[in-house]
């Protein structure tokens, strides 16, 4: 077995951001939310290891909790867009033809929408809030994962064993969930760790412009956009949550990549 | 003779992809009118080269695939009014290319099983199944193994076997052995002979090797651009060719050096 | 001397794929290589014409007309491969590169080697078409690979092996993914060329009728190993390893039977 060094740098790093998360529900320096109007925009110290920001709160403790709201965002929202994928992927592949023509053109409408654009819509209905980020990044990136899967599903179908089981008598249903899936399952996993990464940016962005989690949760993606301001007096600040983001967004890239690599030869094992 | 499986006017065309604007869809003619009566007991060869038909006619006599015109008889009556849960049970098929007929993500077990399970094959499924493996000359303890971990003539026999479990009366073998090695087409084919000969099934085997047709087939029909150009007894079409197709595979079979 | 293989031995990691093996080809000479599959014959070609994967562990010796290929760099081998070595591989749909012209495909190695211009390359390129038996050179050589039937592009496929005249042609399975009606045209027109070229052939197959009928001498392998190295009327007659000698048998009884129903002689 060849270490795999992409994967072991991106679950590291993923790790370390759930890691984050968990000590969040149990422990931080500091109340994030306490403020110190003496203490507005110190640099990192022994007390505050990270320094604070411009209410005198503990920047440290903010990034901690902080990643809380990026990755259960991240994580619902990789979650509904898997599920509406898969779905949708697999049933227009089975499907006859008449329904498969209707329905590619609805994916690629979809996919053409920019996330951005949906989450704002959304917001403009139901208000900004966590889960109306979580609910426009899950259906924008559902088109995605529905034309990948498709391709997926394609192969299979045409292998020999699909044409042996309908032999054997297996309908739909059966083929599906007995030969389509467990062959796309490695697919799948490299498809969720990149829309993992790929919800957290979207995420950040949301949150950046107030279209995410609301004040007064800490955010990732809302501190650097409160920070920003302060790029010139002190470039430090942006900086932490800017990191924060970078790290978990990298890690779960390098986590798919890694993930494509090590399944694949083992997919393709070939006999004595 | 009883007349167990019929093909009647069949043809089966493919749309091609569509070059350009506004030109017509070109039609790909993969069965042209074929007529094709099988004999309960018979051993029937299809011999042709790539592009002659042979896959989609074997296809259309199994009912994976829906003919443009014409229709198939299975014991006399037209296939689409049939149940066909009954009618998989009784015609099997075996594929060509063992790697991608077994699903890598299934064991032995499972995938012989599948058929009892999906035609709802009576009787005890694990006990069918280590009788079929023992028919095929395979060891039991081979169940719980995956398709990766066999052999290319493992494989097919496994594919043979699951083709077996619900107790066909035909067996169609669309180029079992071209993807095996050498020595072990020999065993497959002899495996293949003998059940044939001990279920006393009606086998249609497909191949585009004439060796293999001459070795198993009583009966043989040569096939070329979707239609049947020669058909009789193996014996006498080999013998005494009629059609000019037929004669030239004949000549192109690489012989030994001291036959040719 | 044109080829001397002394001691051939192929690892990727820790198996051995290709065990010891020697051999000779001498100027215009023709060996076979005949084996099943994972019996090491492909890599053994491969090894002659220096395009094993990087993974490969290679030790022992090849010598092209005296000189040692096994520890040239890429580009060294890049001069000899199509100039004096030339290959035609199995498939010929992924040997040839789908996004090019077949014409330009063919002008490649005439132009790497004789550095002459992409008109005349294309002048050369529809020329090699006729001499192949390929109608209408001219619209030949401006399709792509997948307009054109498997028998077409394995014709391609030799014009390209000896657009340069090499010395040598090596040809792994070259008609095993062919029409049989196909094969035996291809097989006669390689026949036609190598003898026409004076070439030396090694051709690598698991078919021993296809084998015997284009060669001289064979080399029977299994597990990596050269177990049987002889004519081929003398392996035939006098085979000395069981294993060859059940390959033998199979082939000829087949062959038998086939006789016998053809001319209708009694079982």
């Amino acid at each position: 077995m060849t270490r795999n060094r992409t994967l072991t740098i991106g679950a590291s790093c993923v790790i370390f951001s759930i890691f984050l998360a968990l000590l969040s529900l149990i422990w931080t320096p500091y109340d994030p939310l306490e403020m110190n109007s003496e203490l507005s925009l110190t640099g990192p110290s022994t007390a505050h290891w990270l320094g604070t920001d411009e209410n005198g709160r503990d920047i440290l403790s903010s990034i901690i909790v902080g990643s809380r709201a990026t990755l259960m965002t991240g994580i619902l929202a990789v979650i509904i867009c898997m599920v509406i994928g898969t779905s949708v992927g697999i049933a227009t592949s089975v499907a006859p033809k008449w329904v498969e023509m209707p329905a590619i053109f609805g994916i690629d409408i979809v996919l053409a929408l920019p996330t951005v654009l949906f989450a704002i819509v959304l917001a403009a209905v139901y208000g900004p809030s966590t889960w109306t980020a979580v609910f426009a990044i899950g259906i924008a990136l559902s088109a995605s994962v529905a034309q990948v899967t498709r391709r997926e599903v394609v192969v299979v179908l045409m292998a020999d064993y699909v044409m042996a089981a309908r032999a054997s008598g297996c309908g739909t249903w059966r083929i599906v969930t007995k030969h389509i899936l467990p062959n796309i399952r490695a697919s799948l996993f490299v498809q969720a760790s990149g829309a993992c990464a790929i919800a957290i940016l979207a995420e950040s962005t949301l949150s950046y412009l107030g279209l995410g989690t609301t004040p007064p949760a800490p955010s990732w993606g809302r501190m650097m956009a409160s920070f920003q301001q302060y790029l010139l007096i002190n470039p430090i600040f942006p900086l932490w949550p800017g990191l924060a983001i970078v790290i978990t967004v990298l890690g779960f890239n390098l986590l798919g990549d890694g993930l494509r690599e090590s399944l694949d030869p083992t997919l393709r094992q070939s006999e004595k | 003779m009883t007349t167990i499986l019929e093909a009647v006017k069949l043809s089966r065309s493919f749309r091609l992809p569509r070059i350009g604007f506004g030109k017509e869809r070109a039609m790909r003619l993969a069965l042209v009118d074929v007529d094709l009566q099988v004999n309960q007991g018979a051993r029937l060869g299809i011999v042709g080269e790539s592009g002659s038909g042979k896959t989609t006619l074997a296809r259309l006599l199994l009912g994976l695939d829906t003919p443009t015109a014409g229709f198939v008889k299975f014991r006399n009556e037209p296939l689409a009014g049939q149940d066909m849960h009954q009618f998989r049970r009784d015609v099997q098929v075996v594929f060509q290319d063992p790697r991608s007929s077994l699903n890598p993500r299934m064991s032995v077990e499972t995938i012989i099983g599948e058929p009892l399970e999906c035609l709802n094959v009576s009787g005890d499924q694990t006990a069918r199944i280590e009788e079929v493996l023992a028919a095929v000359g395979l060891p039991l303890d081979l169940r719980h193994r995956f398709a990766h971990e066999l052999s290319g003539g493992q494989r097919q026999r496994v594919a043979i076997a699951r083709a077996l479990a619900p107790y066909p009366k035909v067996l169609i073998a669309d180029e079992p052995v071209s993807a095996l090695d050498v020595l072990v087409r020999d065993e497959i084919l002899s495996l293949l002979a003998g059940l044939t000969d001990n279920l006393g099934l009606t086998l249609i085997l497909i191949s585009h090797d004439l060796s293999v047709i001459a070795r198993l087939c009583d009966d043989v029909v040569v096939m070329q651009d979707g239609v049947i150009v020669e058909r009789g007894k193996t014996a006498d079409v080999f013998r005494f060719p009629q059609h000019e197709f037929t004669r030239k595979l004949i000549a192109a079979v690489p012989r030994l050096p001291s036959n040719t | 001397m044109l080829l001397e293989v002394r001691n051939l031995t192929i690892r990727f990691g820790s198996t051995t794929v290709v065990d010891n093996v020697s051999f000779d080809v001498n100027a215009g000479e023709r060996l076979g290589i005949i084996g099943e599959s994972g019996s090491g014959k492909t890599l053994t070609s491969l090894a002659v014409i220096g395009l094993l994967p990087e993974t490969a562990d290679v030790s022992g010796s090849v010598k092209f007309n005296g000189k040692e290929l096994t520890n040239l760099s890429d580009r060294e081998l890049s001069s000899i491969r199509g100039k004096h070595i030339g290959m035609v591989f199995q498939e010929p749909l992924t040997a040839l590169n789908p996004l090019m012209r077949v014409g330009k495909q063919i002008a490649q190695p005439l132009r790497n080697h004789q550095g002459i211009s992409l008109k005349e390359g294309m002048k050369r390129a529809i020329a090699l078409c006729e001499r192949v038996g390929l109608p209408d050179p001219d619209r030949i050589v401006r399709s792509y690979p997948h307009q054109l039937s498997g028998g077409q592009r394995q014709r391609i496929g030799l014009a390209t092996a000896l657009a340069c005249s090499p010395a040598l042609l090596i040809a792994d399975e070259p008609t095993t993914a062919l029409d049989v009606t196909v094969q035996k045209e291809v097989l006669k027109l390689m026949n036609d060329l190598v003898s026409q070229e004076g070439s030396a052939l090694i051709f690598v197959s698991h078919d021993l009728p296809v084998v015997s009928s284009m060669t001289e001498r064979v080399a029977v392998m299994q597990h990596g190993k050269i177990i049987e190295l002889a004519s081929v009327g003398t392996l035939f007659a006098n085979a000395t390893d069981d294993y060859s000698k059940m390959l033998i048998r199979t082939a000829q009884l087949s062959d038998d039977s086939f006789t016998r129903l053809t001319t209708g002689s009694a079982q």
